[in-house]
């Protein structure tokens, strides 16, 4: 009797090459990389290139520009503008530590308190993003005009007197001031705070404040040792969304401010759009956004938040 | 006196939960563990056994009745004030601290200084001393959970509580993890409230289980109570396999209860059923599969005298290596279960056969038949697969 020791081999598939269509679907991650790839190119490297070329040229309007490697536009720009850069740097920190004030709690609210009520608040979150960046800025002239009830509080209240002794405020101003440069930046940057800190929060397994509170973690202790270092992620990437285009911004400036307030952002306007001085605004240029990867760096290594995916 | 008594038990008196929408998640419930035992909360998911675990934590809060760890009556305590710690069902391991921080985290919060001698020991004694300085999510699922077992213990908690601590962990590593957390229980002598679905798991590392159904405790005993007198229908079919037969009262003689079913004669004794048993009233009978032998039908004559017989025809069998599982087809039950050790396998034991089903009175159980008599069938089932 013939015992069967091999199972039978399966019937074969029908032969085909399977070359050909592996080969096509290797190349498509390229295929589907392109349009972004060509979009930074014409939209970004280009414009690079062209600037860091701007930035060593001299010449004039007139006459036309020229590369001539003059490396001491970047020297001489930097320090024709270093108060301005500080003032940037300055007001784009203020701001950012104000939304982190405002929004983290906004954030916290809405990712573990606000039960069926989240959307809605979310949604409020992100209204103001419906209107225009100039019209929501210019409603704050409104606020915070001479005669409108904001000032007029704060003047009752003797808070301009405190404000204006720090510098904030001129008199009883609060428009054409750094403090109102200042809270327009907030308030126009608030949302790119609010969101990453809602995503990152919500994120957290609830189970992980029982886990606290069953080790002996008072509510306080929980957030200080468990919620915010797992916010982490959420704190850097809403700080540097709000930092960054702050530091470069200029409409709150030009329309809040006065010209004792001016950013970097509104020099480099000027130079580009009004003096015309191509070569110094490209340098201004350059020199704000290595300014801003130095500082961005420098701030990711220290948070140190590699691990914590 | 009193106190040296009761120093180290959870007692919940009268404790029960509605939500907000509600739903009754635990019945009003009298429970008391006794300090040093291994004591686990069997039941279906949504049981309330979850429940009774978070109310004696302070992660839930009691609707009514009151929670007490020894003297102290812990019931409106939040979770931070408690002696108490909890191993959670998906560990809650603290992703941005390591191994070593992990277990340090309850030492800390109660301003201890100098953790590292007692979170050493600790961590030797669930073998993961080299792991301390890794995070979690570098941990295997069954080393994750030492850390969990070992984060709540090194605290010294009157009670650990244990959430489906095993849910997550395959077959094998759940057997070797059953063992351990025994050991471990068993060296630092901490009352362990285990919550479990799994039966196996309950039965093989608790001293005592309550099975729990519809937010209430079904029946409270050591594994083997349980196991051998059930005294419903749902403990009967939840824990293990049982065959349930729907028989009359016919007489009482001396012990022994005598009933009619389908024709033929069985004999329960008295002190096994837990149902009042009248002549002419009902009783559903109970055996367990294993207890019983199968025999041909052409060897009936070799029967013991005394037995319970049943007879029927094997309607399927199946060859599980240890024994042989058979469903008898028979006319009291439509399927009966048997497992036969496979010492002396009878070659005519095969499908289509007809057979004796007998065994020992003594090994019947009787409960009252005004129950449903599949409860706790499928919700097994269903855990189990």
């Amino acid at each position: 009797m013939a015992t069967v020791t091999e199972a039978e081999a399966p019937p074969l598939a029908p032969e085909t090459d399977p070359k050909p269509p592996r080969k096509r679907g290797r190349l498509v991650p390229y295929w589907l990389l392109l349009p972004g790839l060509l979009w930074l190119v014409i939209f970004f490297a280009l414009p690079m290139i062209y600037q860091a070329s701007t930035s060593v040229q001299t010449g004039s309007l007139e006459e036309g520009y020229k590369v001539t490697w003059h490396f001491a536009t970047y020297w001489d720009s930097l320090t024709e503008y270093w108060p301005q850069f500080l003032r940037s740097v300055s007001y784009a920190a203020a701001a950012t530590v104000l939304c982190l004030l405002l929004g983290y709690p906004l954030a916290y609210l809405i990712a573990f308190r606000a039960g069926r009520w989240r959307n809605l608040i979310m949604i409020l979150v992100i209204a103001p993003f419906f209107t225009s960046f100039l019209i929501r800025t210019l409603a704050w002239k409104t606020i915070l005009a001479d005669s409108g009830p904001v000032v007029g509080a704060l003047n009752t209240l003797h808070v301009l007197d405190v404000t204006t002794w720090l510098g904030w405020t001129a008199g009883d101003r609060v428009l054409a001031t750094p403090l109102a440069v200042v809270c327009g930046l907030t308030y126009n940057f608030l949302p790119f705070m609010i969101l990453p800190l809602y995503t990152s929060l919500e994120r957290i397994d609830g189970r992980l404040h029982e886990a606290a509170g069953d080790l002996y973690a008072r509510p306080w202790t929980t957030f200080r040792k468990v919620t915010f270092p797992l916010s982490m992620p959420g704190v850097v990437s809403g700080t540097l969304l709000t930092f960054i285009p702050a530091a470069g911004d200029y409409v709150n400036a030009e329309l809040l401010g006065s010209t004792d307030t001016r950013m970097i952002g509104n020099v480099i306007q000027t130079q580009f759009l009004r003096i015309l001085d191509y070569p110094t605004a490209a340098a201004l240029s350059f020199i704000l956004m290595a300014a801003i990867l130095l500082m961005v760096t420098v701030y990711i290594r220290r948070s140190g938040t590699e691990d914590l995916v | 006196m009193m106190t040296t008594q009761t120093s180290g038990d959870v007692r919940l008196s009268g404790i029960s939960k509605t939500y907000d929408n509600g739903f009754t998640a635990v019945q009003p419930l009298d429970l008391t563990v006794p300090q040093g035992s291994f004591f686990a909360l069997l039941g279906a998911s949504g049981c309330g056994k979850t429940t009774t675990l978070r109310m004696i934590a302070g992660l839930e809060e009691p609707s009514s009745g009151t929670v007490h760890l020894g003297d102290q009556e812990v019931t409106h305590l939040p979770p931070y004030k408690r002696p108490v710690n909890t191993v959670f069902q998906s560990y809650a391991l603290f992703p941005h601290l390591d191994i070593f921080e992990n277990v340090a985290f309850g030492l800390r919060r109660r301003g201890i200084k100098s953790v590292k001698k007692q979170v050493d020991e600790m961590l030797d004694l669930v073998q993961l001393g080299e792991q301390a300085r890794k995070k979690p999510h570098q941990l295997s699922g069954g080393q994750q959970q030492r850390v969990a077992v070992a984060r709540a213990l090194i605290n010294h908690p009157k009670v650990l509580l244990l959430d489906e601590p095993l849910g997550a962990l395959d077959l094998k590593l759940r057997r070797q993890m059953q063992l351990e957390l025994k050991r471990i229980q068993t060296e630092v002598g901490i009352t362990f409230v285990h919550v479990t679905h799994d039966q196996e798991e309950a039965m093989t590392m608790a001293d005592t289980v309550a099975v729990m159904n519809g937010g209430r405790v079904e029946q409270l005993g050591s594994p083997t109570d349980l196991y051998e007198n059930p005294r419903t229908t749902f403990v009967a079919n939840f824990l293990g396999t049982s065959n349930l037969i729907e028989a009359e009262v016919d007489t009482r003689s001396g012990e022994d209860i005598v009933l009619k079913a389908g024709g033929g004669k069985l004999v329960l004794p008295g002190a096994r059923c837990s149902a009042p048993a009248q002549a002419g009233g009902k009783v559903l009978v109970g055996i367990r599969p294993e207890k019983i032998s199968l025999t041909h039908a052409d060897d009936a004559g070799e029967i013991p005298a005394g037995r319970n017989r049943i007879t029927g025809k094997i309607a399927h069998s199946s060859f599980i290596g240890v024994s042989t599982q058979y469903v008898v087809d028979s006319a009291v039950c439509p399927e009966f279960e048997v497992y036969a050790q496979n010492v002396d396998r009878d070659p005519r034991l095969v499908p289509g056969a007809d057979v004796v089903l007998h065994w020992s009175p003594a090994h019947t159980f009787g409960l009252d038949a005004a129950q449903d008599i599949d409860a706790g069938v499928e919700t097994a089932g269903e855990e189990a697969a």
